[in-house]
């Protein structure tokens, strides 16, 4: 194995982590404020994926200027959910709140199936995002790297958000004490919703970003899913940039571990790692 | 009760009993056939195509149609007084166990006569399995494991070539490339997904590499439903081979093709199967596809050849609006050949219908395929099945190999990323 294809793969690894990241942030603030188990999160970035590919469609919006658009409708989407889906279910049992994500997650794919069939469509790109540069036999694809700087700006922006705004504390008190964010005079029920949207609005900017450069049907969004599951887990419940430091492990394990060891072995390098430290730190690396 | 009411009931009541005489008038009158295909799940794009080739066969088999095929000037099955055949399908989601529960739910509750297709090898093998302890015959055109027609079934059958053809097929071309080109093509890279189709194909390809005297220089196997294959082709692009072998469903095909360009990934000639073959692929990749070479059963450019092939695709692009892709084809087979033997059997006994199944001789101009014809083997093999290699050339398919039933010119070296 020479030099620059290791250097290639430590490269495609953080590329392919950061994005990782974005949509994982999403599920772990679901996760840390709610204690809900959002199956569901693969499906809406599918759905974020065919708003992309809608507005492509039929606005030649270029999915970089989707973003916004894409960011608004799944915040609409995650509050709307939570609030006539989600919140009947808060104080049920636990099982009743898993399955009302998976069953939520089933219908999205059978609708999408139903609508749009399970033909693959691509968003045929043009200029910048549809190039990649040389570096020294270092292939770099230019949308990947705005997919990254683009989850670097949103876990900046989303931990200031946490630190320095009223809301951001409100959501950060729900996490760690609900009874006693209650106490204090928050409202958690628009908490919760706040926060079922903001982590829709992660998988929004994730899912039109990816269209870029990745296929589109009703199933791409269950390894995604999978992935980020096995990424908050890592990173530790509620945590930001926990979410983001995992991600990019979890991108090098797959692309270094996969040209290291061989790229049969790739998954199970993943999940060996995911149950190496559920075993020796069950929160993960940055939990509560 | 009002008398709004019991005009109501009466009607209903009515109905109930007509559309009871109905059945039972029906039901001697349609024979149910079942199929398994994965119609939800990553594959169902393919799954779709699969179907589409197994309707049209039963629109033939059912109609009058005025084409050298057999069963098609006929209606119905003639020895059994013109009875339809009718055939169920079920969705195996890609899944081997969903697929062989629905495989048991149809002979068990539809109570099908009969099984046909399944598309991966992996789902056919457990649906396979069902019909065999329930004693179903089943007749398989569109998998290609050859484990398949290995396991001693006594009710199962294959007409189309499988992997062991296709391996020596791919082999030869690639002997008929370097003396055409007079250029050595000897490092070959194996790249297969990892369930039964793909490791069984790799399994071959190493068998037959080694009789032909070539060097596998990366022999790597993947799961079809990966986010990224950067170590993958990271993997190919150290082992610089000259030929890259590679055994995909559609979604992966489209994956590693752009990934190949992202990573600048070269190689002389590039050969795939399956996936490669779903128009679901040129679509998606667009002219990243080009050069790809294919191995296929069936191209509508051998029309040229073979006329029937042309009325055939007409009629397929009359019902589908599209040209038949070769998937499409392949699933064609099936029906036919197992409404064939129902009407030499005259009988919907399982064992009446295999025994005619063995005797089966079905001459090559009697059939969609460019093939010699349909015999069985020992093994319920069809003897005469073999492929052909078509190119992607201008976003289509053209066929390139063998030399004398080529429409086109094979496109060697497949140009490098930089120079398209």
């Amino acid at each position: 194995m020479d030099t620059t294809n290791l250097v290639q793969a430590m490269v495609s690894g953080l590329l392919l982590g950061l994005p990782y990241g974005l949509i994982a942030m999403g599920l772990s603030i679901i996760w840390g404020v709610m204690n809900i188990v959002n199956f569901a999160h693969g499906e809406f970035l599918m759905v974020s994926m065919y708003i992309t590919l809608g507005l492509y469609t039929f606005w030649h919006f270029s999915p970089v200027m989707s973003i916004p658009v894409s960011a608004v409708i799944l915040f609409g989407t995650g509050w709307l959910v939570y609030r006539y889906i989600v919140s009947k279910v808060m104080s049920g049992p636990m099982l009743a709140q898993v399955v009302v994500t998976f069953g939520l997650s089933a219908f999205l794919q059978g609708l999408f199936l139903f609508l749009f069939t399970g033909n693959y469509r691509t968003v045929k790109v043009s200029g910048i995002l549809s190039q990649s540069t040389n570096i020294h036999g270092v292939y770099v694809s230019y949308p990947q790297v705005i997919a990254s700087l683009i989850t670097i700006v949103v876990t900046l922006f989303l931990s200031w958000f946490m630190k320095n705004t009223m809301t951001g504390r409100a959501i950060m008190a729900t996490e760690i004490d609900r009874e006693t964010a209650k106490l204090m005079g928050i409202d958690t029920e628009k908490v919760n919703a706040l926060s079922f949207g903001i982590g829709l609005a992660c998988v929004g900017i994730a899912g039109a970003i990816l269209s870029s450069y990745y296929y589109i049907s009703p199933y791409v969004g269950l390894l995604f899913g999978l992935m980020s599951f096995v990424i908050v887990a890592l990173g530790g419940f509620g945590s930001i940039t926990g979410a983001v430091i995992a991600a990019i492990i979890i991108g090098e394990v797959e692309s270094l571990g996969g040209v290291l060891v061989g790229p049969a072995y790739k998954y199970a390098l993943v999940f060996s790692l995911y149950l190496i430290v559920i075993f020796i730190k069950p929160r993960g690396f940055f939990g509560w | 009760m009002s008398k709004g009411k019991r005009v109501l009931g009466l009607v209903v009541a009515l109905s109930l009993v007509l559309f009871a005489l109905y059945g039972v008038a029906f039901a001697t009158k349609v024979i149910k056939v079942g199929a398994v295909y994965p119609l939800t799940g990553d594959i169902a794009p393919t799954g779709k195509l699969c179907k589409e080739g197994v309707e049209l066969a039963v629109d033939i088999i059912n109609g009058k149609y005025d084409l050298d095929l057999i069963m098609a000037r006929t209606e119905g099955i003639p020895s059994l007084g013109g009875a339809k055949i009718k055939i169920i399908f079920a969705d195996s989601q890609g899944s081997p166990r969903t697929g062989m529960a629905e495989a048991e739910r149809l002979i068990t509750s539809e109570h099908v006569v009969a099984m046909v297709g399944g598309y991966q090898s992996a789902v056919v093998k457990t649906a396979s399995y069902a019909a065999e302890r329930l004693k179903i015959p089943y007749v398989l055109s569109d998998a290609t494991s050859p484990a398949l027609t290995r396991r001693g079934f006594k009710y199962f059958f294959r007409v189309n070539p499988d992997d062991v053809i296709s391996a020596r097929n791919f082999f030869e071309f690639v002997q008929d490339m370097e003396k055409k080109f007079n250029r050595k093509l000897r490092r070959v890279a194996l790249l297969y997904e990892n369930t039964e189709w793909g490791s069984k194909v790799a399994a071959q390809q190493r068998k037959w590499a080694k009789e032909f005297g070539f060097k596998i220089v990366a022999d790597i196997p993947y799961y079809h439903g990966a986010t990224d294959v950067t170590s993958e082709v990271l993997k190919l692009k150290s082992s610089k081979p000259d030929v890259l072998m590679h055994a995909p469903y559609v979604s992966d095909a489209i994956l590693f093709t752009k990934t190949f360009k992202k990573l600048n990934f070269n190689v002389p000639l590039w050969m795939g199967m399956s996936g490669y073959l779903d128009p679901n692929y040129i679509k998606s990749v667009g002219k990243d596809g080009e050069y790809v070479v294919v191995r296929s059963t069936f191209n509508p450019d051998l029309a040229r050849i073979k006329p029937l092939i042309g009325k055939v695709n007409e009629l397929y692009k009359k019902k589908y609006g599209r040209d038949m892709s070769g998937i499409a084809a392949r699933s064609f087979n099936a029906p036919l050949v197992l409404a064939d033997a129902i009407n030499r059997a005259g009988s919907l006994d399982p064992d009446a219908i295999r025994k005619v199944l063995l005797e089966t001789d079905i001459p090559g101009d009697k059939i969609l395929m460019a093939w010699k014809g349909v015999k069985f083997n020992k093994i319920h093999q069809n003897i005469y099945a073999r492929y052909i290699l078509v190119q992607i050339q201008g976003g289509k398919y053209h066929t390139v190999w063998p030399w004398n039933v080529a429409s086109t010119k094979v496109v060697f070296p497949v140009p490098a990323w930089n120079k398209r």
